[in-house]
């Protein structure tokens, strides 16, 4: 009697356990899931509106000789290989400066460095593009500076372009991630440094040996977030250069956008592309994974 | 630490804090000069704020784009807190094997890029304009659905749960409370900093959200935002101190979140990074 009672009560709340949980699951299936399927199955097909039809592996034939895609694909990992670990060495550096317990005007360093995070992707960017215009204030202040003679061409030079979007990611995102590291390193017990400073350990030697091994569990998160991020750039290239000029800093996410509803819409291709992006992240993120899991 | 050190120390910072703070300066600045004014390079406040304003007012509707963010931010934080917390409450206190499954697959979710799921997604509202009212392409619900449940905030609300005394569950039973009176009396009044930080969150990337407004939403008066804003910046002899104006207006609402609610904001995310 009494074990079969027990044995209701825990079927309850087994059951009262997926009642807490399944709308979640519900919708994620329905708006993450379901849609991934879809374009796996679109990704095979052509045509359009009504009239789509399979035609096996053309659309992932066409990537390899598309070579918009590949511009795309190449400014996409040029952003990433370069921006990224940029980035995380910077909010890595600056959580490390402003964790120093002896630091005055903690709070304010922190607050001015993470406040570019709470501009919206859209309106940093419109502003990042008219000071990075040809007459814009970034080149005024360089030649008021004299450190140029003829204003950089930011937005309408391929390589300078570049440079723009990489810039303006990093002074938007840097604060985000170092938001992630101070809390990490909060909660390294200060015990550790001072033992390694009485066995005559430099602070280089510290940061090497204690504070990158400790970190490594965030070091590993952030990456992978910066990653998936990067590998979806759209709001900024969008807004800032609109891909151009000729192409030079299109990144793949806009290619999507443009092949699905700023040309001539194809779907069935748009997906295929969709879908690079999708491979790239989860070669990534192993790679990621096995980099920080080896050291373990 | 040297003095030498000390000092390159306060440089870098200041160096970096002015950097980060400068294109704020620069954009309230600006909504306060002439057009003319800001393309000189003109860095000290002036007395046009009215006029941009005016030629805001005359020339877009920000009210109506106002309105329609804000009620599709309001909506999508209420309904993304409520879904996650719930699930996140529900991993974590109904912990069981088939359900951590559940849970790794779930965050599986986080790795789907939102360029492979926009064309589906557009298919699908396309499919509801047909079938369901006030479900289709061009709809508020059409931008709110697909984005209010994230596996993030539902992994930030069961890391956020790991450190909820579950022995208050216990005294609420022996009070007599049902199982979801438990989450609604006794969870949510305790996880108030969690709830803060994820509100947050969601606020900001709701009130943000760029791409999948501007595939969906395609009436001028429906516009978010960030559509305008998108908009006024692509025009092609631009009105700086005007744009400038709708910038500072527009980024008001998340500042004001931001600066109101920050402390939670810290010790919600220490909380749940481990």
């Amino acid at each position: 009697m009494k074990n079969q009672s027990a044995a209701r009560l825990r079927l309850n709340s087994r059951l009262t356990g997926w009642m807490f949980i399944i709308f979640a699951v519900i919708m994620i299936c329905a708006f993450y899931f379901y849609p991934m399927i879809q374009a796996l199955i679109l990704s095979f097909k052509t045509g359009t509106g009504a009239n789509m039809h399979f035609n096996g592996v053309d659309n992932y034939k066409r990537l390899f000789t598309d070579k918009v895609f590949l511009t795309a694909l190449k400014n996409t990992c040029i952003f990433l290989i370069i921006q990224v670990p940029i980035m995380i060495l910077l909010s890595i550096f600056i959580s490390v400066l402003l964790n120093d317990s002896k630091l005055k005007f903690k709070g304010f360093f922190r607050t001015a460095i993470f406040l570019p995070s709470v501009t919206s992707l859209v309106a940093y960017s419109v502003v990042f593009k008219y000071m990075f215009g040809t007459d814009g204030l970034v080149n005024l202040a360089l030649t008021k500076l004299h450190l140029i003679s003829a204003p950089i061409q930011w937005i309408t030079d391929p390589f300078w372009a570049k440079i723009t979007i990489i810039i303006a990611i990093t002074w938007r995102w840097t604060g985000y991630n170092m938001i992630f590291y101070l809390s990490g390193l909060q909660n390294i017990d200060h015990s550790i440094y001072e033992a390694a400073r009485i066995d005559g350990a430099s602070a280089f030697r510290q940061f090497r040996s204690i504070t990158i091994p400790l970190l490594k569990p965030i070091i590993l998160f952030t990456s992978i977030t910066s990653t998936i991020g990067t590998l979806q750039l759209f709001d900024e290239v969008m807004n800032i250069t609109q891909g151009g000029p000729g192409n030079a800093t299109l990144s793949i996410s806009q290619y999507i956008y443009n092949l699905s509803f700023k040309y001539t819409p194809n779907f069935g291709y748009a997906a295929t592309v969709s879908y690079t992006i999708v491979i790239l992240i989860v070669l990534l993120s192993i790679i990621q994974f096995k980099v920080a899991g080896d050291r373990k | 630490m040297t003095k030498f050190k000390r000092f390159w120390m306060y440089a870098f910072l200041t160096a970096a804090a002015i950097i980060s703070i400068f294109p704020f300066l620069w954009i309230v600045i600006s909504a306060t000069n002439l057009s003319k004014d800001v393309s000189n390079g003109r860095l000290l406040p002036g007395s046009q704020l009215i006029t941009n304003l005016h030629h805001l007012t005359q020339q877009i509707n920000l009210g109506q784009a106002l309105w329609n963010s804000a009620r599709i931010a309001v909506i999508t934080t209420v309904l993304a807190l409520l879904i996650a917390s719930l699930a996140g409450y529900g991993f974590e206190v109904y912990r069981s094997k088939t359900k951590d499954i559940v849970f790794n697959i779930l965050l599986l979710s986080m790795m789907i890029p939102f360029a492979s799921l926009m064309v589906p997604l557009y298919r699908m509202f396309a499919d509801f304009s047909k079938t369901v009212p006030f479900f289709g392409v061009d709809t508020v619900s059409s931008v709110i659905l697909p984005t209010f449940t994230t596996a993030f905030l539902i992994f930030f609300f069961r890391q956020s749960s790991k450190m909820f005394p579950k022995e208050l569950l216990e005294a609420g039973r022996i009070d007599g409370l049902s199982e979801l009176g438990l989450f609604f009396r006794i969870y949510m009044p305790t996880m108030k900093t969690t709830y803060a930080a994820g509100a947050i969150i969601t606020f900001m990337s709701s009130w943000n959200n760029y791409l999948w407004p501007l595939v969906v939403l395609q009436s001028p008066e429906k516009r978010t935002i960030p559509l305008l804003i998108s908009n006024l910046g692509s025009s092609y002899s631009p009105d700086y101190g005007m744009i400038m104006a709708a910038i500072v207006i527009s980024t008001l609402p998340t500042a004001l979140v931001f600066f109101l609610m920050q402390k939670h904001f810290v010790a919600g995310m220490t909380g749940s990074v481990k």
